[in-house]
Parts: C-alpha cells; structure tokens; sequence
C-alpha cells in the first residue's frame, strides 16, 4: 500500500506530459529551432515554480511525512561531466524526441516501438557503467 | 498549467522524502536485471529505488489514461514555420500524431534514419544521462529547482548536442 502513493503522482505526470504535448517528437524539435514558446513555458514555469517552493520547503523546515527533514544534496562539484554527459544526452533527445520520462509515457500512448528505443537507453546505461 | 503539475510532482516526490529524477529508473532497472554480477556501478541496492519503478508504472498508465480517455483528437499545433520546414524534409503530415508515424514504427525501425533515431537516438539518451547524472527531470527542473551550478552546465549541454543534432544532423537524416 505505501507504494499506492508514487503510483497516483506517476499518472498525473504521465497524463500531464501527454496533455502538455512534451511527449511529442515535434515540440522537441520546435524546441531546438526556436520556433515556438511552447516548451520554454512549460519547462519555464515548472522551474520558476520549483525555486520557490524549495525555497518555501528551506525556510519553514518542513518535514516529509516521515517525519524526517527534506535535505536535498548537492552534486558533485565540477563541469566536465555536466557538460559532456549533457552534450551526448541532449544529442540523444533531440534524435529520438524522448528524454527518459517521455520514453515510458510514449509506451503508454501507445507507440510499442519505442520499447526499442528504450532497451537501447538501458544498453547506453549499461555501457557507461562499464567504462 | 503543465509546469505547474510538474512542479507539483517534484514537490510531492520531497514530501514523501524521495527525489525526483526519471533517468536513475535506467540503472535500477540494468541492476534489477542483474548487470550487478558483471559491474560494480550496478551492484546497488536497487529494491530501495523499487519506489521509482513504481512511479514509472504509473507514468506508462497516465499515458495510456490520457490516450484513451482523455483525448479528444491529438494533432500537435506546431508552428507553421516547424510545419514547413518538416515539410521541406520530406515528412508528411507534421503535427498529426505525436511523432512522425514514418519512423517512429516497426517499419520505420529498418530504415537507417529509423535505427539512427530510435536505436543510437535512445543508446545517447542511457549514456549521456548517467554520464551527466541526471536528465530533464533531474537536472532541469529539480536542480535548477534547488539552483544548482552543476545543473546549469548540465542543461547548457542539453542544448550543445539539441542544437547540434537539429540545425547539422537532422536535416540530412531526414532527407535521407
């Protein structure tokens, strides 16, 4: 039962993503071509809406429902990782219009092939672990 | 209204003391298939991520609720200079479904711009995520979120290889 929970706030965000067209293959693209809003203010809103409500969570100390205090942890310093791990995924979502969200959410839609594209996101991952 | 949800999302994931991040989902799941035997970076406790997968689970439901009940006709009202543009590269119909149906399909899946987006398209997106450490979900909207340096650097490279992949290598992919 204490999984029910993560299950609910998955749909929303399935169904908020296929509502919201940023599962689409051509709002990513858009996207990269500067050619629509569209994106740029869902992306947009969401940030402007998470800094504040971090910041809410920081200065009230609030709790999470296990009673423990919400402590978010840094990332590791350093650029060259963001950077170049950043580059090949951005590389990789403007191709298949996807990032891993949007994977499982297309499956969900409908669009089986995409399983493919999945299976190969879990070898890419595996062959960085490799390395 | 959808960035709200979705800051609503990451926010309900802290109250219940997890973080919001979908590209760790592609390691527990290398894990739970047991690539811990033959690495090390695998070798987690991946049932203690199990919350994640369950979350995923729920996101390949809510695609499937949007679809079959909630929509009404999907046509993506992209813009009309997208539309020509695509057009101009030979697909047909931009905009009618959520994905050009040419090659995202099983048929599309043997040609080689198929293979390319699909297969190596999906290869980048497991490689580069773990390498960066997070994906849109994780870097994008929580970290810049928690205005996090890293994650800036992270979503510039988001937009070196987008911007590299649509304006150098898609036109000619597309034409292919």
């Amino acid at each position: 039962m204490k999984f029910v929970k993560y299950l609910i706030v998955g749909v929303v965000f399935g169904i908020t993503l296929t509502k919201a067209e940023v599962i689409s293959w051509y709002r990513i693209y858009e996207m990269f071509r500067f050619q629509s809003f569209h994106m740029y203010g869902v992306i947009g809103t969401a940030v402007v809406l998470g800094i504040i409500l971090i910041q809410a969570i920081k200065r009230s100390e609030l709790k999470a429902i296990d009673g423990e205090p919400i402590l978010i942890p840094s990332k590791e310093r350093g650029w060259k990782r963001y950077l170049f791990g950043g580059t090949i995924f951005g590389l990789g979502w403007a191709l298949t219009g996807a990032c891993p969200g949007p994977l499982f959410i297309q499956v969900g839609n409908g669009f089986l092939v995409m399983l493919v594209a999945i299976a190969a996101a879990l070898l890419g991952t595996y062959c960085y672990g490799l390395l | 209204m959808a960035g709200m949800l979705i800051a609503a999302v990451m926010f309900g994931l802290l109250l219940f003391g997890k973080r919001f991040g979908l590209s760790s989902n592609l390691r527990t799941i290398c894990s739970a298939f047991g690539a811990g035997k033959s690495c090390e970076f695998f070798d987690f406790d991946w049932k203690s991520q199990s919350w994640n997968l369950v979350f995923v689970a729920g996101t390949i439901m809510g695609g499937f609720i949007a679809n079959r009940f909630l929509s009404s006709e999907v046509a993506i009202a992209i813009s009309p200079k997208t539309v020509a543009e695509l057009q101009s590269f030979g697909l047909l119909n931009p905009g009618a479904d959520f994905m050009p149906a040419s090659i995202f399909s099983f048929e599309g899946l043997t040609s080689l711009k198929g293979f390319v987006m699909i297969v190596v398209g999906g290869f980048l997106v497991g490689f580069g995520t773990r390498y960066a450490g997070g994906c849109t979900s994780g870097h994008a909207i929580s970290g810049l979120s928690n205005l996090q340096l890293p994650s800036l650097i992270a979503v510039i490279g988001f937009f070196i290889g987008g911007l590299f992949a649509t304006y150098l290598v898609l036109p000619h992919l597309l034409t292919l």
